[in-house]
């Protein structure tokens, strides 16, 4: 098993850790590489784009030509999380503030993002949720945030927020407007290795 | 979904914010115009400011936060964090950057300091800093403070690379030098650099700086950015470097490709052709005392 991080800009040890953490009490192995350049995506089983800007991201996915790579391994059903800016980099739509930017979005998960939805980073937060998913209360952290204000019939809508959803899925894809990563509750990856394994 | 309540400006939301921008490059922009080349290149923040760090050290006098108003439109441009200066230890100036809605105060040496004996106490507010430092203690003191992220100082506006490589090589080595330390040997280093032991055992476990630490002043070139980014930084301020460039569009891609390419020299070779010539920049050496921006600040 091969689990690539998308590693050109963001919070990329942070999710290696996680990843470390969550096989280690699943008592399970997989290799995990960090992804720069093109090439890597295809040979991967299962891949997280991280937290960090998404505008900044978006522009070197293509510069670098990752991003043809990820749609297609989107096309052969292989598992795929984005947290934050990878939740933006996941969608069909943007809003205005997207659109402003020119901003490449990866168009493989039926939704339509609001870049900044619950604020700048002094509104940004942390906070406990009932998150259904992963059935007890989370601590989940908010950073300059992105919502989902649109989804299409194939997202199953996992958690809202003041009307927006933070947490979703359509198929093997898991798009989240937090950052699970940033703490040690592993519970997150855990759903997502369960795509995997 | 039953909703607690949303705790603001922790320590994990300040430094999160921080590790969102990792392996990315900050550009300084005084104009609208500039943010949105620099958002454009693929910067993942901009620092809003009056006058770059070469022309405040030009027009000498003063330098203070800058106008609310150019912040506010640079604001209103681009989508990246927008990040500003603050006066070391002018807590009001941060006040209102933090009022206008900036995503990070960076507390700076460029600017003239307000307070010759103390920084602003950033625990207190709710937007995180960035601040300048040259060695470990530097850094440890101003985490302690409540920094969230820490910026080598080198010498801003020169064009000069050489104090940054100085300063993120001595913080490195001082890093490295903690290692097997027993701990009354990490309280003595403690009271020798005047930071707090849990800071230097943090520092010594973890064998890097415990927030982010990125490289500042001096960054030039796309060959630069990648050699402080081979010397460990977590990621690079650029602040003359660009806009006074021959041609700035050119400098501000290469410069961001140079980050996330920093370690193949065929790709480097390939990014440096053909971008323009870099900002002129003066020798460190030739600066008189007085004129050293970097040793504000304690």
């Amino acid at each position: 098993m091969l689990i690539g991080v998308i590693a050109i800009q963001g919070d990329v040890s942070e999710h290696v850790d996680a990843l470390i953490r969550a096989l280690e009490e699943r008592g399970q192995s997989a290799d995990i590489v960090t992804i720069k350049h093109k090439g890597i995506v295809p040979g991967c089983d299962a891949l997280i784009l991280p937290g960090g800007e998404s505008t900044t991201l978006g522009r070197l996915l293509i510069r670098e030509g990752i991003a043809d790579e990820i749609r297609q391994l989107h096309l052969s059903g292989k598992p795929i999380m984005g947290t934050c800016a990878g939740l933006i980099l996941l969608a069909k739509e943007g809003d205005e503030q997207v659109k402003k930017t020119h901003q490449h979005l990866l168009g493989i998960m039926d939704t339509t993002v609001n870049r900044n939805a619950f604020g700048r980073q002094r509104e940004s937060f942390e906070t406990e949720l009932e998150l259904p998913f992963l059935n007890s209360p989370y601590t989940a952290v908010f950073i300059r945030a992105p919502g989902i204000v649109g989804c299409g019939k194939d997202v199953t809508v996992l958690a809202k927020m003041d009307g927006k959803v933070i947490a979703a899925e359509q198929g093997n894809i898991l798009a989240l407007a937090f950052h699970p990563e940033l703490t040690f509750d592993t519970r997150v990856h855990q759903y997502f290795l369960n795509k995997l394994f | 979904m039953e909703l607690e309540k949303l705790r603001h400006g922790t320590e994990l939301i300040k430094r999160g914010f921080a590790k969102m921008q990792k392996g990315g490059v900050i550009m300084d922009v005084t104009t609208p115009e500039q943010a949105r080349i620099a958002e454009e290149a693929g910067a993942v923040a901009v620092m809003a400011l009056q006058a770059v760090p070469a022309d405040i050290r030009k027009a000498g006098g003063v330098a203070r936060m800058a106008d609310p108003q150019i912040i506010a439109d640079i604001i209103d441009t681009v989508t990246i964090p927008v990040m500003a200066k603050a006066r070391i230890g002018h807590f009001v100036e941060a006040e209102i950057l933090q009022a206008l809605g900036v995503d990070m105060v960076d507390e700076s040496e460029v600017l003239t300091p307000a307070d010759h004996k103390y920084h602003i106490e950033k625990t207190d507010f709710t937007v995180p800093f960035v601040c300048g430092a040259r060695n470990l203690g530097e850094a440890l003191r101003r985490m302690n403070e409540g920094a969230a992220m820490i910026r080598t100082k080198g010498e801003a506006g020169t064009g000069d690379v050489s104090e940054a490589v100085k300063h993120m090589k001595q913080i490195q080595g001082e890093i490295r030098a903690l290692k097997g330390m027993t701990r009354e040997e990490m309280v003595r280093i403690a009271r020798e650099i005047e930071a707090p032991f849990e800071l230097v055992l943090e520092t010594a476990q973890m064998q890097r700086l415990p927030v982010v630490n990125f490289a500042a002043g001096g960054v030039a070139t796309p060959a630069d950015a990648a050699l402080m980014m081979r010397l460990g930084a977590d990621g690079v301020f650029v602040g003359s470097g660009i806009f006074k460039a021959e041609i700035p569009e050119k400098m501000a891609i290469a410069i961001v490709e140079a980050v996330n390419n920093y370690d193949n020299p065929e790709v480097l070779a390939k990014i440096s052709k053909g971008i323009g010539a870099g900002m002129k920049g003066i020798s460190v050496d030739t600066i008189p005392q007085d004129q050293v921006l970097q040793t504000r600040g304690w």
